[in-house]
């Protein structure tokens, strides 16, 4: 008996925790627009889900970088934060009203890159 | 006469294609506007930009562009005027203004962008603006209050000799780059007066130039 009833156990303990990580998963939309899409492939709208929850803009940006982006990193991302000319809305709002880097995204969250580094 | 910049991009190279371009669509503008019979040429410059240009003539010792860049309208006899009604506002604002109100937004850049000087400017007021974003609004300030001693030569305003534009030389700036383009020389319209001098003195060109394209 240790055979069989030992392997559904373990199966049991996974079907839990698999349960447990659909549950604490997060998903957000992630848009750009002013050009900043050129640098994702063209792509404007991104549909994320994140593995955990915890995640604030800080976090997410090197997300970002190091999984959507397709080219030039540094015309993306200027150390800790986004180029400067690079506009950031956390559903439909500027982030400097949420706390900027410090903000903590929230299931359904929408966060929009505008570019405003064009023109001449 | 069309002159696309890309054919003086070719003539000479990935810089300077500003100069040209700016004199040409500035001269174009005008002389549409006189033709329409306009009253006023407006603009859609922002404080981003003022703020750039004032940096960019610092840094290049341009003091007569320095006194005329922060005017919100310019004019003078016989041109149309022109003025920048966006001038304190922040490009930012605009952006912002343009999404919430969904209007067509066009995001192409100058493909010469990359090369052009005003790029230093602009990554610097950039980053200005992040630190202390009242800092462009003080640049153009600090542009407006500059004032400059009394013994230093500023350029004297005159008509051109050749097509009749506006000028501070005898012949204005576009009739220059045109000869150059017509000789082949495109440099001889870039850098300052006596360098043209001297690529002309070494190169004996005799024989007349375009320039009746006015």
């Amino acid at each position: 008996s240790s055979g069989i009833n030992a392997e559904y156990g373990e199966f049991q303990t996974f079907q839990h925790y698999f349960i447990q990580i659909n549950l604490s998963r997060m998903d957000i939309v992630i848009e750009l627009s002013g050009g900043a899409e050129l640098l994702f492939d063209g792509k404007k709208r991104h549909e994320v889900s994140l593995p955990e929850e915890g995640w604030t803009l800080a976090k997410l940006l090197p997300w970002i970088r190091d999984n959507l982006l397709q080219e030039r990193p540094e015309l993306f991302m200027q150390g800790k934060t986004v180029r400067p000319g690079i506009l950031v809305l956390v559903n439909d709002a500027d982030w400097e009203l949420v706390g900027e880097l410090d903000y903590t995204l929230q299931r359904g969250d929408s966060v929009l890159f505008i570019s405003t580094l064009h023109g001449g | 006469a069309v002159v696309s910049t890309q054919s003086t991009g070719k003539e000479i190279g990935m810089k300077n294609n500003c100069t040209f371009c700016g004199v040409f669509r500035r001269q174009a503008l005008d002389r549409g506007a006189a033709l329409l019979k306009c009253d006023k040429i407006v603009t859609g410059h922002n404080a981003d930009d003022i703020a750039e240009t004032v940096i960019m003539n610092i840094l290049r010792g341009d003091i007569a562009r320095l006194g005329r860049c922060t005017a919100i309208s310019t004019g003078s006899e016989g041109m149309i005027s022109r003025c920048k009604p966006f001038k304190y506002t922040y490009e930012k604002e605009i952006v912002m203004y343009a999404h919430f109100k969904k209007l067509d937004y066009f995001t192409t850049e100058c493909i010469y962008s990359p090369n052009a000087y005003r790029g230093n400017a602009r990554t610097f007021i950039k980053d200005l603006e992040q630190i202390r974003p009242r800092a462009i609004l003080d640049v153009i300030k600090s542009g407006e209050d500059m004032s400059i001693k009394d013994d230093v030569k500023m350029p004297t305003q005159m008509t051109c000799t050749r097509c009749g534009y506006i000028s501070s030389s005898e012949l204005c700036k576009a009739c220059i780059m045109l000869d150059g383009l017509n000789r082949g020389k495109p440099q001889l319209s870039i850098g300052k007066a006596n360098k043209r001098k001297q690529i002309l003195k070494a190169t004996a060109d005799t024989g007349s130039t375009a320039a009746e394209m006015f």
